[in-house]
């Protein structure tokens, strides 16, 4: 039962991410890909297109593997596999923040909570840390890592593009034009060379 | 009053690109400045409770004040508001996508624009390590972190429960260090 699957694994990437954005990224990596449903680049695919439209990371990547795993159904398994998925992730969220302003005073003061905190935060940085390892490997190594690889068209144009779009970021410039920039590059390098 | 909410909270999922902390601002001005629901006071309790909690600070956000305005019809309300727009958008484009997924000129895009992904990725993790608290607690915990997932593969969520019960432990041992 897919929908089912796909409610319960976006359940638990709903409910063990701690931070918001990227900070769901390693999660859905390792379950959508373990999975076997999405490649890793095709997540990345998407990634760009979940910056260049509105709304949270977390509900379009799961509307997305959603519509696309229901879609073995038919169009109306699109609407169902989007639909049970962004329950699943959107569920833990809403029924967590009931209860905490339920019980906000003692919640806000709790020393536990405070002290989970400065173990979550870090933790999410060497998570999204290891992410941008394994994305890293999809850019850069699609094929497989060899000596080989590094004297490439593609890697050496996959390496100036990342190179150029981080100097961007630092600078503040805008994601979405950082996106464009990139892709009219890979456009370019795909047909000159 | 509840319709008020979702209304609002629709115009905040539609505008918002990037989510998150993205949609702090836009918040504070719908929910404080132009209908006073809230206080800047009660948005910073809101962002407090959006990061100690899991799950999409969006969702958290739209379901913590829709919960404060209204009880649980508002919070039902402003969550299914913030989250339409992109269930919407994202089943459009998801189907757009599929059509243009073949073309060359489109492959060729999206090689480059997942070099440029893997940049802005890299840019989120300098700006939460820049927030990040400092201290032998966040170093050792970050190291773990990173070397369990990215060399021997830990199961994430194990990861996450381990670094929270480590974080406990270490800090009521220090509180009470001090108490003595």
């Amino acid at each position: 039962m897919i929908f089912l699957y796909l409610f319960l694994t976006f359940f638990k990437i709903g409910a063990f991410t701690f931070g918001g954005g990227y900070a769901m990224l390693p999660l859905i990596q390792k379950e959508v890909v373990s999975l076997g449903w999405m490649s890793n680049e095709t997540i990345l695919n998407f990634i760009a297109v979940s910056e260049s439209t509105p709304g949270p990371f977390a509900i379009n990547m799961a509307t997305y593997v959603g519509q696309a795993m229901g879609g073995q159904y038919g169009l109306w398994g699109n609407l169902l596999g989007a639909f049970c998925a962004t329950l699943g992730v959107v569920l833990p969220s809403f029924v967590i923040i009931l209860l905490v302003a339920k019980f906000f005073e003692t919640f806000k003061n709790s020393r536990i909570v405070a002290g989970c905190m400065t173990g979550l935060k870090p933790a999410v940085i060497g998570l999204i840390g290891s992410a941008v390892i394994s994305t890293g490997v999809t850019v850069f190594f699609p094929a497989g890592i060899s000596l080989a690889v590094f004297t490439t068209v593609e890697f050496l144009s996959a390496l100036v593009i990342f190179a150029l779009a981080l100097v961007l970021a630092l600078k503040k410039v805008h994601p979405i034009l950082i996106i464009v920039i990139s892709a009219i590059l890979g456009i370019t390098v795909g047909y000159l060379l | 009053m509840i319709w008020k909410l979702f209304l609002t909270f629709l115009k905040i999922g539609a505008f918002t690109f990037g989510g998150g902390y993205a949609m702090i601002p836009l918040i504070q001005r719908e929910v404080v400045e132009q209908n006073q629901w809230l206080t800047d006071e009660d948005i910073l309790d809101i962002i407090a409770i959006a990061e100690s909690t899991p799950g999409p600070i969006a969702i958290n956000s739209a379901t913590f004040v829709g919960y404060k305005v209204a009880g649980f019809f508002g919070a039902f309300c402003c969550t299914l508001g913030v989250v339409l727009p992109s269930f919407i958008t994202i089943l459009l484009v998801s189907f757009v996508l599929e059509q243009f997924e073949a073309i060359k000129a489109v492959q060729y895009a999206f090689n480059g624009i997942r070099a440029g992904v893997l940049a802005l990725i890299l840019k989120a993790l300098i700006n939460m390590y820049k927030k990040c608290p400092k201290g032998w607690v966040s170093y050792v915990v970050m190291a773990a972190a990173f070397i369990g997932v990215a060399v021997f593969d830990v199961n994430v969520l194990l990861v996450i429960v381990g670094c929270a019960v480590f974080g406990l432990v270490t800090s009521l041992i220090a509180e009470k260090r001090c108490a003595k």
